[in-house]
């Protein structure tokens, strides 16, 4: 066990877990229980906005997963990492104010409210809620193994009782403290990342001997590594460009992040938080890829790619530094768990459950089923991540691209386009993820494209065709 | 169909110019990365430039096109996007 190197990180950890337990205690004493736990009353300023968005972004699949394809297929995947760019100024901006206005006009606490009242369809909300929790569950899936394969690298432990302290930290944590603890521990988690990714980066160059020496090492080695087209030259243009709708544009149909685009106070924290997170985005994906990238000359024979990172961080830092830059994957992992549990405990209890089964659930039985079922949630990946598949970026993709064929058009015409209607929804719905999931298993990248192109293109389609076709019946129904 | 009702909302007019520019800034960010990362990368490496010891496709895309993003989203957000409020009662204030 290297104990230098885990007094900090657990130290850190526990910071943010006080820092948790303190906002769960404002959450307690508060009588809009709902509206707190699920959205923590509207009052993120645009600092923390910027952070929280960031963090729930930059994942696993990018902290863990990211890194170690980097360090597999060289330059050309950090060029694709940096398509994620996009999303620090995108999704603020396209969602932008008409969605903050139309949410609070609907009082709408999660993504799902917004498309209940936008389109007033069972069918919607319903479909909504069961895409939610199928998608994001294999999402959580993924972070959680990421999370105990750190933990395992990193103090020597087996696999299973990595997972098994994982858990348990996420789920009291999240349990207390509902969306404001997790967006103001996003706060820290994400200044870590930045700070964090910054120092390690430059440690590794140093390590390298230097950006030359280091590119020219790779160039040495296989001189694809330093194209854009990755380490067999499999990554095509078209291939490498689809990435700006599954990790650009496309992620303003993300649950998680949409919720967090209703959570803002007012227009100057939106603005600010436009500013601030494109500029922490870029700097963290564009350090951490390179740091993949790096490594390699440094530590030829890593196996598993999820391993380059927390062995990178150890040969190259003293400990106690590699600890407290560990608590950044560590940190942005918990952050992204810790808000897709939320979601799916979200989309059951609020969306499912108050909405068709029980209307009129007293207000004392929501919060306990609120957070019963969020616990209950955890348990049940806990015990699907006992038995985890190896690389888990792809698993996680296969999650964002079905949720971005789902929403994509219900949430982006919905706000823009006043004639869309359920029957469009429900067709670019179903048309999204049937195409998605038909696509991704039986002929995966159409046109040299990535699977998930395709489907938000005939959504797109489906949603204006059929929201066209079935004007008349919408306008005699209101009537 | 709540939205029609505010149709003429002066909000929504800001709105919806904001979102336009957030399309037109992607768009613009995609051809920077894209002409630079295949226009200089395309060639056989042992042609490779280099900046600041990274392979020149590289810095200018990535590296470059990054810091000219982060410039472009400051100063369009200062100069062009409108503080509005966001409650019902804000329009009458």
């Amino acid at each position: 066990m290297n104990w230098q190197a885990l007094i900090p990180l657990i130290g850190l950890l526990l910071f943010i877990f006080g820092v948790g337990m303190w906002a769960g205690k404002y959450v307690r004493s508060s009588n809009t229980f709902m509206q707190d736990y699920f959205l923590g009353g509207r009052s993120l300023g645009g600092f923390v906005l910027a952070m929280t968005m960031t963090a729930t972004y930059g994942s696993a699949s990018s902290f863990i997963g990211g890194p170690g394809t980097a360090y597999t297929e060289g330059l050309g995947w950090v060029l694709l990492a940096m398509t994620q760019v996009s999303t620090g100024y995108f999704v603020l901006m396209v969602l932008g104010k008409k969605f903050a206005i139309v949410t609070r006009k609907y009082n709408a606490l999660t993504m799902v409210d917004f498309l209940k009242e936008r389109y007033q369809s069972k069918w919607v909300v319903l479909l909504s809620a069961f895409s939610i929790i199928i998608f994001l569950f294999s999402a959580m899936a993924a972070q959680w193994i990421g999370g105990a394969r750190l933990i395992e690298s990193l103090i020597g432990i087996p696999y299973t009782t990595a997972l098994f302290i994982f858990a348990l930290f996420v789920l009291i944590y999240v349990t207390v403290g509902g969306f404001r603890a997790v967006a103001l521990t996003d706060a820290i988690q994400g200044t870590i990342m930045f700070v964090g990714t910054l120092i390690l980066l430059i440690a590794t160059i140093i390590a390298g001997g230097g950006i030359s020496n280091i590119i020219s090492d790779l160039t040495a080695e296989n001189p694809n590594l330093i194209t854009p087209y990755g380490a067999d030259g499999g990554l095509s243009p078209a291939f490498v460009s689809s990435f700006w709708i599954l990790v650009g544009v496309g992620v303003v149909a993300l649950p998680q992040i949409a919720v967090r685009a209703m959570s803002y106070k007012d227009s100057r924290s939106m603005h600010r938080a436009l500013i601030i997170g494109t500029i922490v985005v870029g700097v963290i994906m564009l350090n951490m890829h390179l740091i993949g990238v790096f490594a390699r000359p440094i530590l030829p024979e890593i196996e598993v790619g999820d391993k380059v990172m927390p062995l990178i961080a150890l040969e190259v830092l003293p400990n106690w530094l590699a600890g407290i830059v560990l608590a950044a994957p560590m940190a942005a992992i918990m952050s992204t768990v810790d808000s897709l549990l939320l979601l799916v405990s979200s989309a059951l209890v609020k969306d499912v459950y108050l909405n068709y089964v029980e209307p009129q659930a007293s207000h004392q039985r929501v919060k306990r089923l609120s957070i019963g079922v969020t616990a209950a949630l955890g348990v049940i990946v806990f015990l699907m991540a006992l038995n985890p598949p190896d690389l888990i970026i792809w698993l996680n993709l296969f999650a964002f691209g079905g949720l971005e064929a789902a929403f994509i058009w219900p949430i982006v015409m919905g706000i823009y386009w006043k004639k869309g209607n359920k029957y469009g929804a429900i067709a670019s719905m179903i048309t999204g993820i049937g195409l998605y999931i038909v696509s991704d298993s039986f002929f995966p990248q159409p046109f040299g494209l990535h699977s998930v192109v395709l489907p938000v293109v005939f959504a797109f389609f489906a949603f204006v065709l059929v929201s066209l076709a079935t004007q008349k019946k919408s306008l005699t129904q209101r009537g | 169909m709540v939205l029609e009702e505010n149709n003429t909302d002066q909000r929504y007019k800001i709105a919806n110019r904001e979102a336009l520019i957030g399309v037109g800034l992607v768009m613009f960010n995609f051809v920077w990365w894209f002409a630079f990362a295949y226009g200089l990368g395309g060639k056989n490496p042992s042609e490779y430039t280099y900046v600041l010891g990274l392979p020149a496709w590289f810095f200018y895309s990535c590296v470059l096109g990054f810091i000219v993003m982060a410039i472009l989203v400051t100063v369009v957000v200062k100069k062009w996007f409108v503080e509005v409020p966001f409650d019902e009662e804000g329009e009458v204030k």
